[in-house]
């Protein structure tokens, strides 16, 4: 409809047909092309009106993130550093130490490196990168490159003498490995993994394997908040739906006052709550149901985390639930009842797969929130209660690990990003609302 | 709801045991947030109820977390910057959403529903994958720790809120109005500020207000992004519960409390106006 009535705009009315029969507009342009221009005007108008903000998100969100990313498989250091040592590398079948030749070669990157000006040394970032894969790398590198200008041939004996790990084929195994601008091994690492000393990739020793049950925790972990959201959140939406709208809006505060509290506010109202001297445990002792000294640990563990979880997300499932529960006549129960069923049947053959588009929609809604979860973690979860995004953090404050970071940043965000292409099959983005 | 004379003892029993099970979950809800609201006039540096407060002994009431917030200069400035990033923010966001819902709106937008997915991705990817790669590109750019960074990185963080609401405004909306104007001669400019503007005005607003309490909320980026001048109230919070907890939190999170109330009151009053302006029947 839109479309005629922009033609009927765009277009001098009282067009007639040229020589080859073809409609004309009063300037004798072709109908076909002066509504084709009129269309693509049209378009660049509508687009001049996003351009702005696309380019805003384009740079300051989507580019950063995708640089992020970049950073999992970029692996410019030891190239960078050490260009003729890996040339004197190729060949190296990485069984015994390497000859004389590839030591002179390592002599004369590192002394070339110290001709550079001290901010473009590159000889600081391949200890740091190196150390990634090997510790104790880091501390050969600085130490050999600090004491490197006094070295006499043969060099060899000289490298050897100056670190042990020189002397061991499994520091050039990794230079050779990593001798390459594109790097797999953070997303080995990420996945526990590690490459033995054939080059094979195979799993990390038991007690090194952290992410691979990191990740599993926080799929478990979000599995039992989305449950739980479901639990306490679909008796209120249906109770929400059978009353009328006046007493269900007033009720309804409940539900939008803690979606509106800041998410700090609900955090530490639930630290005041479950810590061992706090509002619950002091209840507990004073009615006797614990003793002073049996205070439970509430908090600080995974129950920490999945009580405060499910009460900070429980909102996103009781709204999509409640709307969807809106919209299903009650007639449909009655009939089921006066047509023979028992409530339970009614409700289980009737009621509850109407339910399920709210359910789906909620469900992946509080599961895409809360696999990606950060700040209540790392307040309520103490050792136990941690997920992924908390080791994130680590890499990139403390551990400054930056490619492990963004590989596991990476699988998490194409992990959401999967889910949140299933919610948008489920129910479309379109159903987005708050409030 | 009142009960159907035909109902038998079991259908009785379920009906009160459901409203039970209903109002314990509402309960849930609301008592922690409720419940910091009496123990922030603590006396005493404890979080739970002294005997005192029990007894409703005056003597067991005070201001003294309210006065120690109010006289700190490191909370007086966070809340100075919460406001200065919040509405930075929320004008860029705004701004920008709501001239880039216009086009979206428009049948003829191309790549429609590609272009709608990148400007709500800030919504979905989560939140520490942002905060880390806008730390590594703010970091390069030289805007880290400075109030331009996390203006822009929270102006980022509520677009899709402001695209959302103002879409969903202009789902309604009658073009023949604007037509209408257009053919009565006004440009197009004044047909958006005449006729545009005022009726998807309350949606505008509440896309404004959810961009304005995303930021004001907002924790993990400014974790990464901003420097000790730029700490917000929920970075002040943030430090507040994990290095020494102290009832000003709770004296903080009180008054967090009756903003968001406010808020929310805006918001619902808002809805109601937007439907009845469009002449939906207001819910």
């Amino acid at each position: 409809m839109a479309m005629a009535d922009a033609t009927e705009q765009d277009v001098a009315v009282g067009e007639t047909t040229d020589k080859r029969g073809r409609l004309v507009t009063s300037d004798g342009t072709p109908l076909r092309r002066a509504l084709e221009r009129s269309m693509r005007r049209r378009k660049l108008t509508a687009f001049a009106l996003v351009a702005p903000l696309l380019a805003f998100i384009l740079i300051f969100f989507a580019f950063p993130i995708a640089q992020m990313m970049w950073r999992s498989v970029d692996n410019p250091q030891v190239v960078n550093a050490l260009p003729q040592t890996l040339e004197a590398l190729q060949g190296w079948d990485g069984r015994e130490l390497p000859g004389e030749a590839v030591y002179a070669a390592l002599h004369a990157d590192m002394m070339a490196d110290q001709e550079r000006p001290r901010r473009e040394q590159k000889i600081g970032p391949l200890g740091i990168r190196l150390n990634y894969e090997l510790s104790a790398a880091r501390s050969a590198i600085s130490r050999t490159s600090r004491n490197v200008a006094g070295f006499e041939a043969p060099y060899k004996d000289a490298f050897m003498e100056a670190h042990r790990l020189w002397g061991q084929p499994e520091l050039w195994r990794i230079i050779q490995r990593e001798g390459r601008p594109l790097t797999m091994s953070y997303y080995i690492a990420a996945l526990d993994r590690e490459y033995d000393e054939f080059g094979n990739i195979v799993k990390r020793p038991e007690n090194r394997q952290i992410y691979v049950n990191l990740f599993g925790r926080t799929l478990a972990l979000s599995v039992a908040i989305t449950a739980m959201t479901f639990l306490l959140g679909f008796p209120i939406a249906y109770y929400l739906s059978i009353l009328p709208m006046r007493y269900a809006n007033l009720l309804m505060i409940a539900v939008l006052l803690p979606f509106w509290t800041s998410l700090l506010v609900r955090t530490s109202a639930w630290i005041v709550l479950l810590q061992q001297q706090g509002v619950i445990n002091s209840l507990l002792v004073n009615i006797g149901v614990i003793s002073d000294d049996g205070r439970l640990s509430l908090i600080y563990n995974q129950t920490g985390t999945i009580i405060a979880m499910t009460h900070i997300l429980l909102p996103f499932m009781v709204l999509p639930l409640y709307s969807v529960m809106r919209t299903i006549p009650p007639s449909y129960m009655r009939a089921a009842k006066s047509l023979g069923a028992t409530p339970t049947t009614a409700f289980r053959r009737v009621y509850f797969p109407q339910t399920l588009p709210g359910i789906g929609a909620g469900g992946v809604l509080v599961f895409i929130i809360s696999i990606g979860y950060y700040i209540t973690p790392a307040l309520v979860g103490g050792q136990s209660g941690r997920m992924i995004s908390n080791e994130i953090a680590r890499h990139i404050q403390q551990s400054l690990n930056w490619g492990l970071a963004a590989a596991l940043g990476s699988m998490l965000l194409v992990g959401v990003l999967i889910l949140y292409w299933l919610y948008n099959r489920l129910v479309g983005t379109d159903s987005l609302k708050f409030g | 709801m009142s009960m159907p004379a035909y109902y038998t003892t079991k259908d009785k029993i379920w009906h009160y045991a459901f409203r039970v099970i209903c109002y314990s979950i509402f309960f849930f809800l609301l008592a922690p947030i409720l419940i910091m609201i009496p123990l922030s006039f603590n006396a005493q540096p404890f979080f739970t109820f002294t005997r005192e407060m029990l007894t409703l002994n005056p003597e067991g009431f005070s201001l003294r977390w309210y006065e120690d917030f109010l006289s700190s200069a490191s909370w007086r400035r966070s809340i100075q910057n919460s406001f200065i990033i919040g509405i930075a923010a929320t004008l860029v966001s705004t701004t920008l959403g709501t001239l880039a819902a216009l086009g979206l709106s428009r049948s003829e937008m191309p790549y429609k529903g590609l272009i709608m997915g990148l400007l709500i991705s800030p919504m979905i990817v989560p939140l520490i994958i942002s905060a880390a790669g806008m730390f590594f590109f703010f970091s390069s750019i030289n805007i880290a720790g400075t109030y331009l960074g996390v203006i822009l990185a929270h102006a980022a963080l509520g677009v899709p809120f402001v695209v959302i609401t103002v879409t969903a405004t202009l789902v309604g909306f009658d073009h023949s109005l604007t037509r209408a104007a257009a053919n009565l001669g006004a440009s197009p400019t004044r047909t958006f500020f005449k006729i545009t503007m005022p009726l998807i005005l309350p949606g505008v607003i509440s896309g404004a207000l959810f961009a304005f309490i995303t930021s004001f909320d907002e924790i993990v980026v400014v974790l990464f992004v901003a420097g000790v001048e730029q700490r917000t109230i929920p970075r002040e919070m943030w430090s507040g519960i994990r290095e020494d907890i102290s009832p000003t939190i709770l004296a903080v999170a009180t008054i967090l409390v009756l903003i968001s109330i406010a808020l929310l009151t805006v918001v619902e009053l808002l809805r109601r106006r937007g439907e009845r302006l469009r002449g939906l029947t207001p819910q």
